[in-house]
């Protein structure tokens, strides 16, 4: 069996000239559940959660994306996961919530290229041009729920667990290869 | 592939994202251990299984993972409405359109 994808050295995994899909650094992923007055997370995160679906807040190296009524997923360098978790656990007197590190159950595989959206019908019912740019959806792809971030026109992220990254990413590689043939 | 909406993520969504979850508005006994075999039954299992609007659970599984309740015709597979859990059951005369009353 090959060996996972989060054993590979971060970089270009395929490309041709349809897409290309390479393979992100590892970062600090924070799963946080928490419902109520978000004054107190809001405070120890140095940012604004979003409360629409789908949202994504950037703040300094920090994203963070809302993922349903009291979900939330913080991605982060991986240096900063203690400096999160001891701020939110300060706020846990004055609001309850759950805040799990995630990191070592994800990677992200960045997609990008003139026939990315394209790429991505492959696997996805969804309609990719639905979710606007700087946005961000979870999903279905190809049997897998998905984090799907849209970074630009043309540049999205995809988050999938380590154990399925391989399928999915055997899959975008075969697409990777037929939208460079149709469109040649 | 059906189209359902969310009420949560407001959005009209593949079906691939969600999962059925059994008739909706069926209320746990406050006290089950007053029930008699036949009432617990009756809650556990007896379902309506009706032809036509049906009231029934779906959680948006690869998505927000929210149940949420819909009434969907089982002989048209047409989805009347879907709303939040825990909201009233919507009147069925207001869901249907003139002439199917």
């Amino acid at each position: 069996m090959s060996a996972p994808i989060s054993q590979k050295a971060p970089g270009v995994l395929a490309a041709s000239t349809a897409a290309e899909i390479a393979l992100a650094a590892p970062c600090a992923r924070l799963s946080l559940r928490a419902r109520g007055d978000l004054a107190p997370l809001n405070a120890a995160l140095g940012l604004t959660l979003p409360t629409r679906i789908g949202q994504v807040v950037p703040a300094g190296e920090r994203q963070v994306i809302c993922l349903g009524p009291d979900e939330w997923m913080i991605h982060a360098p991986s240096d900063d996961t203690a400096a999160i978790a001891s701020a939110c656990a300060d706020a846990y007197a004055t609001l309850p919530h759950s805040l799990v590190d995630v990191s070592a159950r994800e990677v992200t595989l960045t997609i990008k290229g003139a026939h990315a959206a394209e790429l991505l019908t492959i696997g996805c019912a969804r309609d990719i041009d639905g979710i606007p740019v700087g946005e961000g959806r979870r999903t279905f792809f190809d049997g897998q729920t998905v984090i799907l971030w849209r970074d630009g026109d043309t540049a999205f992220r995809m988050d999938v667990w380590n154990s399925f990254s391989g399928h999915v990413f055997d899959l975008l590689k075969t697409g990777c290869a037929e939208l460079a043939a149709e469109h040649a | 592939m059906l189209l359902i909406h969310c009420p949560y993520c407001e959005e009209t969504l593949p079906e691939a994202e969600f999962t059925y979850a059994g008739q909706a508005h069926i209320i746990r006994p406050e006290n089950p251990s007053g029930q008699t075999d036949d009432q617990w039954e009756e809650f556990l299992f007896i379902r309506a299984n009706p032809k036509g609007p049906h009231y029934e659970r779906w959680r948006h599984f690869h998505g927000c993972g929210r149940f949420f309740n819909a009434v969907r015709d089982t002989v048209s597979d047409k989805f009347l409405t879907t709303y939040k859990a825990g909201a009233p059951r919507p009147d069925l005369s207001t869901l249907l359109p003139e002439g199917q009353k």
